[in-house]
């Protein structure tokens, strides 16, 4: 992949939180690209770091978060060395964040064509009325019926489908290259999420947008994403096309997760992962998965697993991918429970 | 004969006078009828604003119904007196959505468990606290957390605290509303592997309210589509997923994303125009109805 299709790079990017009880990475050493005109599922479940990132990109994290390192380049530009006046510019003209609550996001005094002739003059020095006229055609291009005469409505005057179209009006108002959208659908009913989804399809294609979607719902991811980089206590696990890491998955997390959902044979026990998911600032050592994990071996519980490569542009981040570890070939492909693990099966050598 | 019987329920809420507004009637169930076997699953789809929620707290008459009627154990429910309904209460629960706010966060999960056992002057203190250990046991708890409070437990668990406080009467009819939708993807198949367990091990009849259709058509033996407080298809869950028949249930099940990237999306849209709501429902194969 040629460096100019990539739009943006996330370099070993770790985001903590100081908190009382010290300081807890949400974000944790991870390394992602959004190439041009293409859509970056993340899914992870709740406190997997996959909203902190969206966070981190946009420079809105809040303390007692920060971010501790890594680069952020977007452009050729690293957004975590621009000043806060410079990142205000790239806010929402290059990059933009649709956020989850459509009840929450827009602003309940202002009229939803105030809110949008904002973006315009803020960062296109529009004249209020190249502003009014422009507004309406965003509402136009997001398909809200009679856009003219909506404009003047406040938020509460819409339904929950119909603030979350403004609210991608409002992201693509300045023609920006990346749009983060965190879990745009979460809050809507199931008809209406798969109009916002056929929407963000479609104003991708139009506006030539790249889409970095944040989800915890993997049919979401299948039907909308190219790549899916897969989260959990604030890594990376996996990383490849959305096809074959569905087909194929490679880190027992993300199978685990497949296998769970309930599709096929009414009335059978689901086949869920045992455990919680771990409190970040008590993660387990080694793999943050490795106590739900039923492939666990002897160096999981040591240290934390590095990226390996699986094929086809794939990484996970899973020991029996390491081309060091004994029969990890027929360990890999074997969905057995885990053996009770007395004997350790692989050198105890972890990489890094 | 079912072991609840909901026949012509209705439920108004009256919307009161506002400044620039006259009162107005939202009619948020709207002649709902349907009957639960004993030991069955029935679940009860719609998206936000159809009725469902208000439809199950009416058959436990934790909302008091304008009309109709609600038979359990072919006993008149809304006839009941107050005491009479107390008692009742204690073969019908409802396991609530959201575990956070369902919970009393100054109470300790031990005393969480035990309350409805206090309010029916059930056993004496240590039999209540042998009760609640077994609860525990049986909901999958570890017993040395008995003295923590909600903050300390996962959502997960959570939701296995206010299953364990539902059984603690021993009920035979229980009402989950949404028992899933707040917990993680991980956790969710848990929590529905221990109510297919415990519907089994304890001869339990479920009334399950969802918008997620996946897990209804996974454990629900039938299942009724409410739209606008309406049910506008009702029947055996192979059949009705099968060849839904109603307008509305095929715009709902075609929108389900599919977590498989090699099926595309092929999205049925509704168009409100298309149905007509004053149509009856009529059977349409063996125990299969859709008001078209």
């Amino acid at each position: 992949m040629a460096e100019q299709d990539v739009l943006l790079t996330v370099e070993r990017l770790t985001t903590v939180f100081d908190l009382p009880s010290g300081t807890v990475p949400a974000v944790d050493d991870i390394s992602f690209e959004v190439r041009h005109g293409e859509t970056l599922g993340l899914v992870g479940e709740s406190g997997s770091g996959k909203s902190v990132t969206a966070f981190s990109i946009m420079r809105l994290v809040q303390p007692p978060g920060r971010v501790r390192s890594g680069h952020i380049r977007f452009r050729g530009r690293d957004l975590l060395e621009l000043s806060e006046r410079e990142m205000c510019e790239v806010r929402g003209a290059d990059i933009s964040l649709i956020f989850q609550e459509p009840m929450t996001a827009l602003n309940p005094v202002f009229t939803i064509g105030d809110q949008l002739r904002e973006a315009l003059l803020v960062h296109r020095n529009a004249t209020r009325r190249e502003a009014t006229a422009r507004a309406i055609e965003l509402l136009e291009a997001v398909r809200i019926p009679g856009a003219a005469s909506r404009i003047g409505d406040y938020p509460h005057q819409l339904s929950g489908g119909m603030r979350q179209r403004v609210i991608i009006a409002m992201a693509i108002a300045c023609r920006p290259a990346l749009v983060i959208a965190d879990e745009p659908t979460t809050a809507l009913d199931v008809t209406i999420q798969a109009e916002i989804l056929a929407l963000l399809r479609e104003m991708k294609t139009a506006f030539n947008l790249s889409l970095l979607l944040i989800t915890h719902d993997l049919g979401v991811i299948a039907e909308t994403a190219d790549h899916v980089a897969v989260m959990y206590a604030g890594r990376i696990v996996e990383y490849g096309p959305v096809r074959e890491v569905f087909r194929e998955p490679k880190h027992p997390y993300t199978r685990g997760l497949l296998a769970s959902l309930p599709t096929g044979k009414p009335g059978k026990r689901l086949n869920a992962i045992e455990g919680t998911v771990p409190i970040l600032g008590a993660l387990p050592p080694g793999c943050a998965f490795n106590p739900r994990c039923p492939d666990r071996f002897g160096p999981c519980t040591a240290a934390p697993p590095d990226d390996y490569d699986v094929g086809a542009g794939r990484t996970a981040k899973c020991y029996l991918h390491d081309p060091r570890a004994a029969s990890t070939e027929s360990r890999a492909t074997s969905r057995e429970p885990r053996v009770p693990s007395s004997e350790p099966r692989a050198p105890t050598n972890a990489p890094r | 004969m079912p072991l609840v019987e909901v026949s012509h329920l209705v439920k108004h809420f009256a919307r009161d006078h506002g400044l620039f507004r006259s009162g107005t009637i939202v009619k948020a169930v709207d002649d709902v009828s349907f009957s639960i076997e004993t030991g069955e699953t029935f679940g009860l789809v719609g998206e936000s604003g159809s009725g469902k929620t208000t439809t199950g707290r009416c058959v436990l008459r934790l909302v008091e119904p304008t009309s109709g009627s609600v038979r359990f154990r072919d006993e008149d429910v809304l006839g009941f007196s107050k005491s009479r309904m107390r008692e009742a209460r204690r073969h019908m629960q409802i396991v609530f959505q959201d575990p956070y706010s369902s919970l009393n966060p100054r109470m300790r999960a031990r005393q969480i468990v035990e309350e409805p056992l206090i309010i029916h002057g059930l056993g004496d203190r240590t039999a209540r606290a042998e009760r609640v250990r077994q609860l525990f046991g049986l909901v999958g708890l570890d017993a040395a957390h008995l003295n923590r409070f909600p903050h300390e437990f996962s959502g997960g668990q959570r939701q296995r605290i206010g299953l364990a406080r539902a059984l603690a009467l021993n009920p035979s009819f229980l009402v989950l509303d949404e028992p899933v939708s707040a917990l993680d993807v991980s956790v969710q198949a848990q929590v529905v592997n221990l109510l297919m367990d415990l519907q089994q091990q304890l001869m339990l009849t479920y009334l399950f309210i969802a918008h997620d259709l996946r897990l209804v058509e996974h454990i629900c033996s039938r299942v009724a589509v409410m739209y606008l407080g309406k049910i506008v298809e009702m029947g055996p869950t192979s059949s009705l997923f099968a060849a839904p028949q109603h307008p509305y249930t095929r715009a709902l099940l075609s929108a389900i994303p599919i977590p498989d990237p090699d099926v595309p999306p092929r999205r049925i849209q509704l168009d409100p125009a298309n149905i007509d709501r004053n149509a009856a429902l009529r059977e349409i194969s063996a125990g299969h109805f859709a008001a078209v």
